[in-house]
């Protein structure tokens, strides 16, 4: 190849940044473009930082539990601290409806190689003191699932990337792809133009835009959810905790206490609100308190510190869209419906083996069950 | 340790009359104390000698007061078993309190006891019931137009509560002559005359958000405000400075120290140093004297105090020495403040090896300049919320000048609104610009020389916003020759003697020379603000001029009550002809008090330094990530938890924009912090409400 690079990524947030790491440490010329000043800037650092291998579509697992082992053996690998904290996750039921939904999906669960097993609400109260008994029956506890920071993994992906010779350029606002025979051959930005060999849009909320520039129809529609931090106190619960149940308002909501001892939390509005509109609205403490004080009530004698809004860049069956699609050299990495952090090394590691041609037959399978050409029929429970 | 500073009390007072409150007992850390019912805890544990509150998770270092405003955290106690700051927590009897050793533990506790949020509409959203606050409700009540004035205190007021002096300005717009706790009353009064404004007290806006509600968190529940007009008045927030060991407890911002001092009359300090000669330090160390502490001297970076010259002049002649061009390299102790090294700087603020002074002081007040508080302001402007503001949030000046625009922005909200004419709009204006000055052209200044009869001797040289000399004079005696309220006052013949001049001067600089009786011993009449309990008739004592030199010997004749001025009192001095027409006041600092140790102590590297304080990040630590490249402060945040801290970068904002600018880094090139709510923490059970039943 004689271009410039052999492969521009655009955009260095969850799912960029491994993916440039990944790339690099094939020793692949790679340069990652984002808008923002820094890696993570854009939805990464929106992310509340839960991670788990539990979701209910296959390949998501898999994908994760890749996810989950760069994330647990960072700091002794790589040693920087990205917080990462091996809390496991717990679904909460308080009705027939959710204890059936979880239990139904426990042998598929198990089947992709998943920790997980229906526990007791007694359990469930040791896992978590203080919570809500009346009427708890327990839930799904995966305790190989975890938490870390995002923006500290960003940053830290970002270095290592950076020292295996990946180039990262920052306020750089990527304006069109240059194609010729089929084939991206440069990724020309509002600061100059990248030849490359290959591309891959990892645009998060903007992936469509940028789809659109490849002569793509992408799928994936931001809608916006709200986030929460709280002042740090004595670690007093491990798992991720999270109540799927629907309310007047939302959906699901959960929270976990970080490595810092702040809990951190996040709730889904019903009906979705979509678009990229990322300022504060009223609407959301009021949403999320009462559903947090009635599951957990001594949560409220705890401050809120700082909140905010994110992307959940949703695609219709609510699971990524990977791999090579419309040019031949031109790849994608995006839908992450808000799961980016978490799927971000194992989607990265994906795409990096798609492009230096190492694929396995584990792989085609997970590349099949999320191309762009497929039904969206089926849907993540889990989302 | 700090058994010996117990029941720190301020018991007499020259201004302040003393506290009502019963007296209730609480237990810190299981010692049985006592504290007045409803003042912040932390100035309890203040008058009971304990100043450390604990110690932080990362570094174990010692935590204590620093805002003392709401604003950071570093005073949290654990307050009944809820870590809580403890200088917003009112005491209350049988309190049980303790320090925070590390992380808090999060007990079951009843949820608070609040209704569930509600929606609240209203015409005018004002936040902040300080000078311009009230000075706006005011206006726009009288106006007819609905309005609510919120503030995060227990009474209305802002920092006017905390101004024992008597106001600069004009007379006729905006009390000036009169204290400032004194028009905090005058002011709450025409506001509860209007049935047009509610009040919202101990309620603090949380956040301004893009649908055009304000979150406030009041104490009966958290209310969603939905204004069509939104008026910023929230003032200030003073500037924090990196030094080594700037985050002992007894360092703390002067306004801090007029809380504790003036608003809840705990005797903090024995051993004051201030650092910074703008109007705030300078009248911080006079509100210090007053209450009996020692002032061992105040640094200022420039050649000249950027505040008033009479208020430099008013200290200067009591004796603190005032060290200009002069800047503090560290405080020095382990948990609390010992000592203070201060070295004189060059043209670019750089130290001067061989000029370092150490002082033993128990509290270095940091006064190096005011922030508008006016992030709603900006979030209103960002999210269409028509959006005004004035007073400090606006512009830093003084709180004359802060109520001036407080009202003249009232009329402009209710103009608005179709609530009021354009009437005498104009020339409100330009009255603004000219009570924000901040101190003019200091003018020749030449004692008279004449040895008869009677007058005043105008030690005020400086063009500064500031009339009553002119309007208190009987006879219309006293005039300027330039501006009416910003001119320079001259004295011309025809006195009476009747001393109103002498007792109305807020900068305390009009004096009275009576050569009638005695023209050998000529009376001099100085004013006084300091404790009667100071000086003694008969006693002799060290005459000063205008700026703090030694004149000579006097002797005290006769104390009096100023005519008009009930708190203010008139030194009768006895002064020799040759010096009386220059004595502009007394010497009750001895020097030996305010003397430098034999040796500067060793001073540790600026590194050391904090930046973010809550969670202790040093300038070192940041120092060598810009110097790898980092430029997104956001990236900063994240590795290094800089301002990630309870204050949300409220304090390290300005130490990290001072830091880039040392290291040479543009600006533009500079990412800066993300801003997001809440602006001040609040429980979770806020925003829920009580559950029902």
């Amino acid at each position: 190849m004689s271009a410039a690079w052999d492969v521009v990524v655009i955009g260095a947030g969850s799912v960029g940044t491994p993916l440039a790491m990944s790339l690099a440490e094939r020793g692949i010329r790679v340069l990652c473009v984002d808008e923002h000043a820094s890696a993570g800037q854009g939805n990464n650092k929106s992310a509340i930082g839960g991670i788990r291998a539990t979701h209910s579509e296959t390949a998501k697992m898999r994908l994760c539990l890749h996810s989950l082992e760069v994330f647990r053996t960072w700091e002794e690998r790589h040693g920087d601290d990205i917080s990462w904290l091996q809390g496991g996750y717990v679904y909460v039921a308080y009705d027939d409806e959710v204890e059936e939904l979880l239990k139904g999906m426990l042998p598929r669960q198990q089947a992709a190689g998943l920790n997980i097993d229906w526990i007791g609400a007694a359990r469930m109260g040791k896992l978590c003191p203080g919570i809500h008994p009346d009427g708890l029956r327990g839930g799904a506890w995966s305790p190989g699932d975890g938490s870390a920071s995002p923006m500290q993994a960003a940053s830290a992906f970002r270095r290592r990337a950076a020292a295996l010779g990946a180039d990262f350029r920052f306020r750089e606002r990527v304006t069109a792809l240059e194609t010729a025979g089929g084939r991206v051959t440069a990724v020309v930005t509002d600061r100059g133009r990248h030849p490359c060999g290959a591309v891959v849009n990892c645009a998060g909320s903007f992936a469509a835009e940028l789809g659109a520039m490849a002569g793509l129809a992408l799928p994936v529609v931001p809608d916006c959810h709200e986030a929460g931090v709280m002042e740090p106190v004595e670690h007093f619960f491990d798992p991720m905790i999270v109540d799927i149940r629907r309310a007047p308002g939302s959906a699901n909501y959960y929270f976990y206490q970080h490595a810092t001892g702040q809990i951190v939390f996040c709730i889904t509005p019903e009906p979705p609100i979509v678009g990229t509109d990322l300022r504060e609205t009223s609407a959301f403490l009021p949403l999320v308190a009462p559903r947090m004080v009635q599951l957990y009530p001594r949560l409220a004698n705890l401050k809120v510190r700082r909140t905010w809004r994110g992307n959940y860049p949703q695609t219709p069956d609510g699971s990524p869209i990977l791999g090579q699609a419309g040019p031949e050299n031109h790849y994608v990495a995006v839908g992450m419906c808000g799961q980016g952090f978490m799927l971000g090394p194992g989607v990265g590691e994906l795409l990096a083996r798609q492009i230096a041609d190492e694929l396995d037959a584990a792989d085609r399978e997970v590349l099949a069950d999320l191309r762009l050409d497929r039904s969206f029929a089926s849907e993540e429970a889990l989302k | 340790m700090s058994a010996s500073r117990s029941a720190s009390r301020i018991t007499r007072h020259p201004i302040l009359d003393s506290l009502a409150g019963r007296e209730v007992a609480f237990t810190f850390d299981g010692r049985r104390l006592s504290g007045r019912e409803g003042e912040a805890v932390s100035s309890a544990l203040f008058a009971n000698g304990i100043q450390v509150f604990g110690h932080h998770p990362k570094d174990g270092a010692a935590q204590g007061m620093y805002c003392a405003n709401g604003q950071c955290s570093q005073c949290t106690l654990l307050i009944d078993g809820l870590p809580r700051k403890s200088c917003i927590e009112p005491l209350r009897e049988g309190m049980v309190v303790r320090s925070l050793e590390g992380l808090p533990v999060l007990e079951d506790r009843p949820a608070p006891d609040v209704a569930a949020p509600r929606t609240v509409d209203t015409q005018v959203l004002i936040l902040g019931a300080g000078p311009s606050g009230m000075a706006a409700a005011a206006e726009l009540g009288r106006a007819g137009v609905r309005c609510i004035l919120v503030d995060d205190k227990d009474r209305l007021g802002g920092k006017l509560v905390l101004q024992t002096h008597k106001f600069f300005g004009s007379v006729a717009d905006c009390h000036a002559g009169t204290r400032g706790t004194e028009i905090a009353g005058i002011l709450a009064g025409e506001i509860a005359a209007l049935d047009t404004v509610t009040v919202w007290l101990d309620s603090i806006a949380l956040a301004v958000f893009s649908d055009g509600a304000v979150g406030i968190r009041h104490p009966e529940g958290y209310r969603i405000v939905r204004p069509a007009h939104l008026l910023v008045t929230t003032g200030a927030r003073e500037q924090s400075l990196s030094f080594p060991g700037n985050t002992l407890a007894g360092v703390y911002g002067a306004g801090a120290f007029q809380t504790l001092v003036n608003r809840d009359q705990v005797r903090c300090a024995e051993r004051i140093f201030v650092v910074g000669g703008g109007n705030v330090g300078l009248i911080a160390a006079y509100h210090a004297l007053q209450a009996d502490m020692t002032v061992v001297g105040v640094a200022e970076a420039m050649e000249r105090c950027g505040g008033y010259q009479v208020h430099a002049d008013k200290i200067a002649r009591l004796g603190v020495p005032i060290h200009r061009r002069h800047s503090i390299l560290a405080a020095h102790g382990t948990e609390r403040v010992e000592a203070v090294t201060i070295a004189e700087v060059d043209d670019r603020f750089r130290p001067l090896a061989g000029t370092e002074k150490t002082f033993r002081v128990d509290t270095v007040l940091v006064a190096v300049g005011l922030t508008p508080v006016d992030e709603f302001h900006e979030k209103a402007a960002a999210f269409g919320l028509p959006g005004w503001r004035a007073g400090d949030a606006e512009e830093i000046a003084e709180a004359s000048a802060a109520m001036f625009t407080g009202r003249l922005r009232g009329r402009e909200v209710a103009r608005a609104l179709g609530a009021a004419g354009d009437e005498s709009a104009g020339d409100w204006a330009e009255k603004a610009a000219v009570l924000k000055s901040p101190g003019g052209r200091r003018h020749p200044y030449a004692a008279p020389s004449s040895r008869e009869g009677v007058f005043p001797v105008l030690h005020c040289n400086q063009e500064i916003p500031c009339n009553p000399c002119i309007t208190s004079c009987p006879h219309g005696l006293i005039t300027t020759d330039g501006h009416p309220i910003l001119g320079v006052p001259h004295y011309s013949e025809g006195c009476g003697g009747c001393l109103k001049c002498v007792g109305i001067c807020p900068g305390l600089a009009i004096t009275m020379v009576d050569w009638r009786a005695d023209a050998k011993r000529p009376t001099v009449t100085v004013p006084f603000e300091l404790g009667e309990w100071r000086v003694a008739v008969g006693a002799e004592y060290v005459a000063m001029d205008i700026g703090g030199a030694e004149l000579g010997d006097v002797v005290l004749r006769k104390i009096r009550k100023a005519p008009g001025s009930p708190r203010t009192r008139l030194l009768q001095l006895e002064a020799p002809a040759d010096i009386a027409n220059r004595v502009a006041g007394i010497r009750l600092v001895d020097p030996a008090d305010v003397a430098p140790e034999p040796e500067p102590w060793p001073v540790p590297l600026p590194d050391e330094a904090v930046i973010c304080r809550c969670e202790r990040v040093t300038a070192g630590t940041i120092r060598a990530h810009l110097r790898a490249g980092l430029r997104d402060l956001n990236e900063l945040k994240a590795l290094t938890r800089t301002g990630y801290g309870s204050c949300g970068g409220k304090t390290c904002r300005p130490l990290l924009a001072r830091l880039l600018r040392e290291e040479g880094i543009p600006a533009d090139e500079v990412e800066g912090l993300t801003e997001r709510p809440l602006f001040a923490e609040t429980p979770l059970g806020y925003f829920a409400g009580k559950e029902e039943a």
